[in-house]
């Protein structure tokens, strides 16, 4: 695989957006159309933090890395995982430069708690998708840190949430390869979004320009 | 919608503008003449030639604040601006419509009715305000003909006839702009339009508050990704910005020509702020020029009904709005572009 191909791969943190919303996803991945507003900020100290300390970190039989780049082939996708913690296990794999065999947790750290909706758990399965392609295992679970309840939730990673995943990137893909901002259906959700003074949702059900001026026009 | 920002406009000439921390510090003769939080700040413009540290320009470039320099007449001299927001495929889709004749007509045809149709309304209104100081006949007899013209603007797809319709339109237009002006009529008349240089009072604010209403419209289609120097109406032309200059037409009788006007109208220039050179060319006191900044400003606060919109916002985001739905049109979201239509 080339770099070439490299270079259309997608960022993974883009899932969250996408599910919360396509437009959004598409004019901050693709048009990029970005107004920082304080949750981004607060979300980017918060990731900078999980990134920034001990690169690696061994803790009995845990090894624990921060900042883990992270790419998958098949989903044509690439991040960075939080934390990923490797544990000790007969059933595991050889890593590099490391006695024994271990599985691999990703985990993820979010502010605020934990949501009704699906973004947090898609981000973290794609981070599993990644890891078992770079490190040919099968990881079956992962974990979610909230800091607002400073604790970890524990994710499956289910065959369904894969498929989830899958179908996401290809229509990631489609849309980025035809540099596409699809119009979609706006709700009460919008008024969370840190770019609705960029989108003007307002404007997708809007009447059509051409009665708007044709009907001032016959005034 | 987005918050309005302050325009900070320096009319010292011989001032020297510099970063300390987050704040912008005016400074004359190495002392500090005032200082302001650079965060409230959407653009800087500065009059005369007054200079900048780069470490500033730097720190705004960063932060889509514009710098503009202008000579103490208003004429444009240069402007600092960011990275554009990488939006190449909108920039893309400018240019490809900017090169066809037709594609581009139809979106100029939209700014010439906005211009055409905000002028009627401002002639129909004069007639309901000021029945007995008007020549209403006069009045509605134009506004029937700028009816006309709108009626063929709206399926002209050649950019000829619509320039050639605007022109007329014009003409008409400023046979009745000296009857707007209510008060002060010795000493300030309208003879016409000129230009450069401006040879009355009147032409003296009207070429003002063009230089400033193109300024935010070229700030604001930056801000929004388009390039502002590529137009459809206005040919491009080495350093003008012809896109910000198409999407001022329909704003300049509501937003310059009426703010001009009340200025005169409630009396707030006399002819005392204003002198002539020698080659007739007629300038505003610094006064005045100060003052007309300042009224600027807090027109740029009150607040409309955007018409298409249906959205509260103040006047100062009118250039934003209207270049966030040029760019909402180019990329296939809009079917036209909605021009401001004024009522
Ligand atoms: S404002 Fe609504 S429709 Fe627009 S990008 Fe945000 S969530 Fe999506």
């Amino acid at each position: 695989m080339g770099s070439k191909e490299e270079d259309r791969y997608l960022m993974l943190s883009g899932l969250q957006h996408f599910l919360f919303c396509k437009r959004q996803w598409a004019l901050i991945h693709i048009e990029q159309q970005w107004e920082e507003n304080a949750l981004t900020v607060e979300g980017q100290h918060l990731h900078h933090k999980a990134h920034q300390a001990l690169l690696r970190e061994k803790r009995g039989n845990k090894l624990i890395v921060r900042g883990m780049p992270v790419r998958s082939h098949e989903l044509q996708l690439t991040g960075v995982c939080d934390v990923v913690e490797f544990h000790l296990d007969p059933e595991g794999v050889e890593l590099v430069g490391e006695e024994g065999r271990y599985k691999a947790y990703p985990i993820e750290y979010k502010r605020g708690r934990p949501k009704k909706g699906l973004e947090d758990v898609i981000q973290l399965v794609a981070q599993a998708i990644c890891l078992e392609e770079m490190l040919a295992c099968r990881i079956d679970k992962g974990y979610l840190y909230y800091e607002q309840i400073k604790h970890r939730v524990e994710v499956p990673i289910t065959e369904t949430l894969r498929e989830t995943v899958q179908l996401m990137a290809k229509e990631m893909h489609h849309y980025f390869d035809k540099r596409y901002t699809p119009k979609v259906k706006t709700g009460p959700f919008c008024n969370n979004c840190s770019l609705k003074n960029i989108c003007l949702p307002k404007l997708m059900n809007k009447r059509s320009v051409k009665s708007y001026i044709e009907g001032r026009l016959s005034e | 919608m987005r918050k309005l920002l302050n325009t900070l406009y320096v009319t010292q000439p011989d001032a020297y503008l510099s970063l300390d921390g987050d704040n912008i510090v005016l400074l004359k003769d190495q002392q500090a003449l005032g200082r302001l939080p650079l965060h409230n700040l959407e653009s800087i413009i500065t009059f005369g030639y007054t200079g900048a540290s780069p470490a500033l320009m730097g720190y705004c470039a960063e932060r889509n604040i514009s710098i503009t320099f202008l000579t103490a007449s208003g004429r444009f001299l240069a402007r600092v601006i960011g990275q554009s927001r990488g939006n190449v495929t909108l920039r893309k889709a400018q240019y490809r419509i900017s090169d066809q004749e037709r594609e581009s007509a139809l979106i100029a045809r939209n700014f010439i009715i906005g211009k055409i149709y905000n002028h009627k309304w401002m002639l129909e209104r004069m007639t309901r305000d000021y029945p007995l100081r008007v020549d209403v006949e006069r009045f509605k007899s134009i506004s029937h003909q700028l009816d006309e013209y709108l009626y063929e603007a709206r399926s002209c797809e050649n950019l000829e006839t619509l320039r050639g319709l605007e022109g007329q339109a014009a003409w008409h237009y400023y046979q009745v702009f000296d009857d707007m002006i209510l008060q002060q009529k010795e000493s300030f008349t309208f003879h016409g339009r000129s230009r450069r240089p401006p040879r009355d009072h009147v032409n003296a604010m009207l070429s003002f508050a063009y230089i400033l209403l193109t300024h935010d419209m070229a700030a604001a289609l930056e801000s929004v990704g388009l390039d502002a120097y590529v137009g459809f109406l206005h040919r491009d032309r080495p350093g003008r910005v012809s896109l910000a200059l198409d999407m001022i037409e329909e704003l300049r009788g509501i937003y310059a020509d009426r703010f001009v006007l009340s200025l005169i109208n409630r009396k707030e220039v006399t002819p005392n702020g204003f002198y002539q050179k020698e080659n007739g060319a007629v300038l505003m006191t610094d006064e005045t020029r100060k003052l007309f900044l300042k009224a600027w400003q807090a027109k740029k606060q009150e607040m409309i009904t955007h018409p298409f919109l249906g959205e509260k916002i103040p006047w100062g985001l009118v250039p934003y709005v209207q270049a966030l739905l040029l760019a909402r049109y180019l990329r296939g979201d809009l079917d036209e572009y909605p021009p401001f239509l004024w009522k």
